[in-house]
């Protein structure tokens, strides 16, 4: 059955998580959904870091050493996103991302 | 035992994803959000990494999910509950299955189906300690700079004063 076997469970997890990103990229218009789905992206990915190097021969320390240097990472990236978030309301009163024009040439 | 666990917890964290996307409200979408990433801390636990679990729900469930809430109480606005996308939505959905369905299917058929014989060897902390002090000593480094950069420049632009 393979639904009990170890690796190939946490990949197809990690892969619906990709794939709700994916779909709040494409379809959602608000700046925060659209923060919310790259959260999501990485989230998946740093759960298939932890598997794979879980499930490898000898298991490797490395995935979890790379997997809490992204975690730092996308905590920036949130700050920075909010941040901008922020801002763009302040300066547009919207944060609908097809109205956001001024940059545009 | 693990299986019905390991089961329940992937759906719910899949579930809260989508609740986290399609929640009228983006209040309870923020909600639904950390809930997610608590699953995922969950799934860590069962990989048997205990510290990448207890750094998860740190940062995000106990900082990102906070300040995502904070955002949303200072940019909201009644008009976004009424947003529809129609075309957009099925075009998401669409690009969405398609990648699972493709992706899933392929990787049935590689080695990652094939029953590795779990490892008994289980990580204690100070390892992962020691390697990030002596291997990545300089990733550490530019992480903290990265850090630093992105707080002040976070600082900066919500003090930015409206002309």
């Amino acid at each position: 059955m393979i639904l009990l076997e170890p690796l190939i469970n946490y990949f197809i997890v990690s892969l619906a998580l990709l794939s709700v990103g994916i779909y709040g990229l494409i379809a959602k218009r608000n700046a925060i959904r659209l923060l919310f789905s790259v959260e999501i992206i990485i989230n998946a990915a740093i759960i298939n870091f932890v598997a794979f190097a879980r499930y490898y021969d000898t298991p490797l320390l490395t995935g979890q050493t790379f997997s809490l240097f992204a975690i730092a990472l996308a905590a920036t990236e949130a700050a920075v996103g909010l941040a901008i978030i922020v801002q763009a309301f302040r300066l547009n009163n919207d944060i609908d991302v097809l109205e956001l024009k001024r940059l545009r040439g | 035992m693990t299986d019905v666990v390991f089961i329940t917890v992937s759906l719910l964290t899949v579930a809260f994803a989508i609740l986290a996307l399609e929640a009228r409200e983006l209040v309870y979408g923020a909600v639904a959000l950390a809930l997610s990433f608590l699953g995922a801390a969950a799934l860590f636990i069962l990989l048997d990494s205990i510290f990448i679990a207890i750094f998860q729900v740190l940062v995000y469930v106990g900082s990102i999910a906070i300040l995502i809430v904070f955002v949303i109480m200072l940019v909201r606005r009644e008009k976004w509950v009424s947003i529809q996308s129609g075309t957009e939505r099925t075009l998401g959905i669409i690009a969405a299955v398609l990648l699972f369905s493709t992706m899933a299917y392929f990787s049935l058929s590689t080695s990652l189906t094939t029953q590795y014989p779990t490892p008994t060897v289980l990580f204690n902390f100070s390892e992962i300690g020691s390697q990030l002090v002596n291997e990545y000593s300089i990733i550490l480094q530019l992480t903290g700079i990265a850090l630093a950069v992105s707080v002040i420049g976070a600082l900066t632009m919500a003090k930015f004063e409206n002309r």
